[in-house]
């Protein structure tokens, strides 16, 4: 489980997180969602170490990870696992190389062994035969799988996800938040989306956290988001005439 | 000014940390230096075979007087090569290659957030990406500089033998009369301090990159301005400390 306290986060004199707190429950889709600026990549950021909140602690499995340094963070780093939104996956590597690659630095395992870890990976998310190709010659649905792949090599216990569906079509983005709900319960993986897909909110989403200008505005379910009476999370949510039609429906 | 310099300093500590595995560290090191160093053997080769040429053409051209033997030309030659030509230059094309290639490759990772991504899995960024190109640049730049320095003077010899100014032989004694090792030595001293001011100023200029596609391109600019200042410094101060 990861648990967030109070946190705040100032860039300069705009204070862009104002003191969120929740839990994010393992084995979950945790969802963050809010409008553009609203500080969810923020927060995102906060949790995993690439910003350092102004204050509020983050705490992962008991651990406050917020005061610890660089060397103290790596036993949990290693149990990271995170999708960027554009993937991030290193150009001048292979699809192999770059599922090794964390293997290659934090285990001790044989060199056969690491690529049988890769052809599972690999496998898992459906690309198999890919090994030898370069990021630059996969489409974007391909270099999100490899990006799964890769967050997934080490086992991890929590898997961050930045914008999963961003630049892909509705059919592949359909696969791909499937694929990361069958993982985080296959695994028990505590799994923390970033997204303002709404597909993604009404598919997956067990567990969501509504953000509005930096504060914590709803927190609930995809199931209890039809019922609330959250008027910024109403016009956030079903903003488009097919959502509206789809909730009169329900 | 004093902001960037302290983060310059702050990122190369950061830069030689312990490394989290050495063999694969010690692979990116090859990498580098293969980059580095073969890489740039072309161009090396080229105008150091030119300015050599050049060179001694055109000492020969200023000694032409019947009081002055003409292996002078082949002694001052020799000596411009390898205390400034050979170093200075090479190293100021060599930030042009291999300083914007640093910069952009570096500053690239940084807005697609392959650096993030490192950072994450817990590696030490500025570790896996900037000392093995640190190492690279002061063990390949020095290596060049010999090669460039070897080119040099074989260039000169063409330029005797195809111009006539110099006879070849007035030119070989003039290059072998009067050596003093502490040339060399001076070069390969500025050769090792310009090949990691190439390398840590570009590095520094990529990782702190933030943007796009435009702020790539101005920080590896910048890494190739900033670079070519500090050699040119750095050749003033360790030739009034070692001559």
């Amino acid at each position: 489980m990861i648990e967030i306290q109070d946190i705040h986060k100032t860039f300069g004199e705009n204070e862009v997180l104002k003191g969120i707190s929740a839990k994010f429950q393992q084995g979950k889709n945790n969802l963050i969602i809010g409008s553009s600026g609203s500080g969810k990549t923020t927060l995102l950021k906060c949790i995993v170490g690439l910003h350092e909140p102004t204050k509020g602690d983050v705490i992962f499995a008991g651990e406050n990870f917020t005061h610890m340094n660089f060397e103290q963070r790596v036993p949990i780093r290693t149990h990271i696992g995170m999708l960027f939104q554009n993937s991030a996956l290193f150009d001048s590597m292979t699809v192999e190389e770059n599922i090794m690659f964390p293997l290659n630095l934090f285990t001790e395992m044989s060199k056969s062994e690491k690529q049988d870890r890769a052809n599972f990976c690999l496998k898992r998310v459906n690309l198999d035969g890919t090994n030898k190709l370069y990021p630059a010659e996969l489409s974007g649905g391909m270099k999100k799988r490899v990006g799964i792949a890769r967050a997934i090599s080490m086992q991890p216990k929590y898997l961050f996800v930045d914008e999963p569906n961003s630049g892909l079509d509705p059919l592949t983005s359909i696969l791909i938040d499937d694929l990361i709900s069958e993982l985080t319960e296959e695994y028990q993986i505590t799994t923390v989306i970033v997204t303002h897909d709404m597909n993604s909110v009404m598919g997956i989403g067990e567990h969501v956290l509504f953000l509005y200008n930096g504060e914590k505005w709803w927190e609930g379910s995809n199931k209890e988001i039809a019922h609330t009476d959250n008027k910024e999370l109403n016009d956030f949510v079903f903003a488009s005439k097919f959502m509206r039609a789809a909730k009169a429906k329900l | 000014m004093f902001t960037s310099l302290g983060r310059y300093i702050l990122l190369l500590r950061l830069s030689f940390r312990r490394p989290e595995k050495f063999s694969v560290y010690w692979a990116e090191i090859m990498r580098e230096m293969v980059s580095v160093g073969l890489g740039s053997l072309g161009i090396i080769s080229i105008i150091s075979l030119f300015i050599g040429a050049a060179t001694t053409i055109q000492v020969a051209f200023q000694l032409n007087s019947p009081l002055v033997p003409m292996s002078t030309a082949g002694s001052i030659a020799r000596d411009s090569t390898i205390l400034e030509f050979s170093p200075t230059i090479s190293a100021l094309v060599l930030a042009g290659r291999i300083g914007s290639s640093i910069a952009s490759q570096i500053g690239t990772m940084r807005v697609t957030e392959q650096i993030d991504a490192l950072e994450i899995m817990g590696v030490n960024a500025p570790g896996y990406l900037i000392s093995p190109k640190i190492i690279a640049g002061m063990t390949m730049v020095p290596l060049l500089v010999i090669v460039s320095i070897t080119l040099g003077l074989t260039g000169g010899y063409i330029a005797c033998l195809v111009s006539g100014d110099v006879t070849p032989a007035d030119y070989l004694m003039g290059v072998r009369d009067g050596f003093d090792g502490l040339t060399v030595r001076v070069a390969l001293v500025k050769a090792v301090v310009f090949g990691f001011i190439i390398a840590s100023i570009c590095a520094y200029q990529g990782f702190y990159t933030s943007g796009g596609a435009l702020e790539v391109g101005q920080a590896s600019t910048r890494g190739v301005v900033y670079s070519c200042v500090m050699i040119l410094f750095a050749d003033l101060v360790i030739t009034r400390l070692m001559l």
